[in-house]
């Protein structure tokens, strides 16, 4: 026969001994949840507010040591044209190193077709960089460890390391990434990783005269980049492949691609 | 067991010790998972540092103004208040210490990166002052031989 003392103590026992496995788990989640707080690099890019003008290309390519002449950057500026009758141009002549200055665009190997406003519909400019996905496909793909993501989220690629195979070019679904041609490994933008760790500005955050471009620390509540993210109207590019990009667009429409 | 069934099983072995040891000389030690985890953060440490000390050239507008005040202060005061010094003066990178001049870029393209006048609908561009024909304006005249790029303004 137990008496009552004895069923109360094994009740207490017992359920300090399912409690305990539990407490323990909560701990450790509460643990790696504390060891996440560094900062959680993203960008705010305005298409409003961008005018074309191309002085973020060039700053990148300085601050980047991207040779000038070379048809390649780290971030450039596309031109969507909407014309009455339905068609989209796009165009992003040498990067738009050198701005938009005229209403001819650019058509690749096929010349360029001057769009004048009374035929156009609506008309603007969308920046591009590195989107640091929270699943990134180049690092997937990438068979020696060579690129890789570093805690605070950003994509980097190590140069001695890389065999210039090529695979996280053809992986990355916004195209940002392309050979360096002095080095001949992969490049691609590292949202001036050199700069943000010493906490400065992008270099072409700091070149955009129109503050069309915006670093931010998601994990940092009160940055006014993450409110912005949090509380207005922001949409991703190509979200239908599930590299969730951190790079958000203010005014962002269907032609982009 | 065969000797001929051995031999290749030896061979095997041989190829993989000899991997091992050649890995183990040849692979950096901090070479491994990071805080991505293995999918994503399998790399050497170290090139982490080596992003880390990659050269600073663009300074900022606040690094030229203790020695360029006068301008620094002037440019403040007009409509190109937002416009960095470094963006047409050129990245001051080590000046004034190993670089005594830097490369101004006061062209005409330049200036018309933003004053050809675009009028996109639902573009900041369109709210610009700017030519429409650049092209008739003094033709192969520089801007800034009448236009002051500090205070644009002309009255």
């Amino acid at each position: 026969m137990i008496t009552r003392r004895d069923f109360l103590r094994y009740v207490v026992i017992g359920a300090a001994g399912t409690a305990l496995p539990l407490t323990l788990t909560g701990w450790k989640g509460a643990r790696a949840a504390a060891s996440k707080n560094g900062p959680r690099w993203v960008f705010l890019l305005d298409t409003y507010k961008c005018v074309g003008c191309g002085l973020c290309v060039k700053a990148c390519k300085i601050e980047n040591e991207i040779p000038f002449e070379a048809n390649v950057s780290r971030t450039w500026v596309e031109r969507y044209v909407v014309t009455k009758d339905g068609k989209v141009y796009a165009d992003s002549p040498h990067a738009a190193r050198d701005g938009f200055s005229d209403y001819a665009v650019s058509l690749g190997d096929k010349g360029s077709r001057i769009i004048p406003p009374s035929d156009i519909d609506k008309a603007f400019f969308v920046p591009k960089l590195c989107n640091q996905c929270e699943n990134p496909p180049c690092v997937q793909v990438c068979p020696v460890g060579a690129t890789y993501q570093a805690g605070d989220g950003v994509v980097l690629v190590d140069r001695k390391w890389c065999i210039g195979c090529g695979y996280c070019i053809m992986a990355c679904p916004y195209g940002v990434r392309f050979f360096h041609p002095v080095h001949h490994v992969a490049e691609k933008c590292n949202f001036c990783y050199h700069r943000i760790t010493k906490g400065l500005k992008p270099a072409c955050e700091l070149a955009c005269p129109f503050g069309a471009r915006h670093i931010g620390d998601i994990n940092d509540p009160v940055d006014p980049v993450t409110r912005i993210i949090m509380s207005e109207r922001v949409s991703i590019l190509k979200e239908e492949y599930g590299t969730k990009p951190r790079n958000y667009y203010v005014g962002l429409s269907r032609e982009v691609r | 067991m065969n000797h001929h069934v051995l031999r290749p099983l030896y061979a095997v072995i041989g190829i993989v010790v000899v991997i091992l040891i050649v890995r183990a000389f040849f692979v950096p030690k901090d070479f491994g998972v990071g805080e991505r985890g293995y999918m994503y953060g399998w790399h050497r440490q170290g090139n982490e540092e080596e992003w880390k000390k990659f050269k600073i050239k663009y300074r900022g507008s606040e690094y030229c103004k203790d020695c360029h005040s006068p301008n620094y202060s002037g440019i403040k005061q007009s409509l190109h208040k937002n416009i960095q010094c470094e963006n047409c003066h050129g990245p001051a990178a080590d000046h004034p210490d190993a670089i005594s001049r830097l490369p101004k870029d006061g062209k005409r393209a330049f200036c018309l990166r933003c004053h050809a006048h675009l009028s996109y609908p639902s573009s900041g561009r369109r709210r610009i002052r700017g030519f429409e024909n650049p092209e008739k304006h003094n033709p192969g005249m520089e801007c800034v031989t009448c236009h002051n790029p500090h205070s644009p303004k002309i009255s």
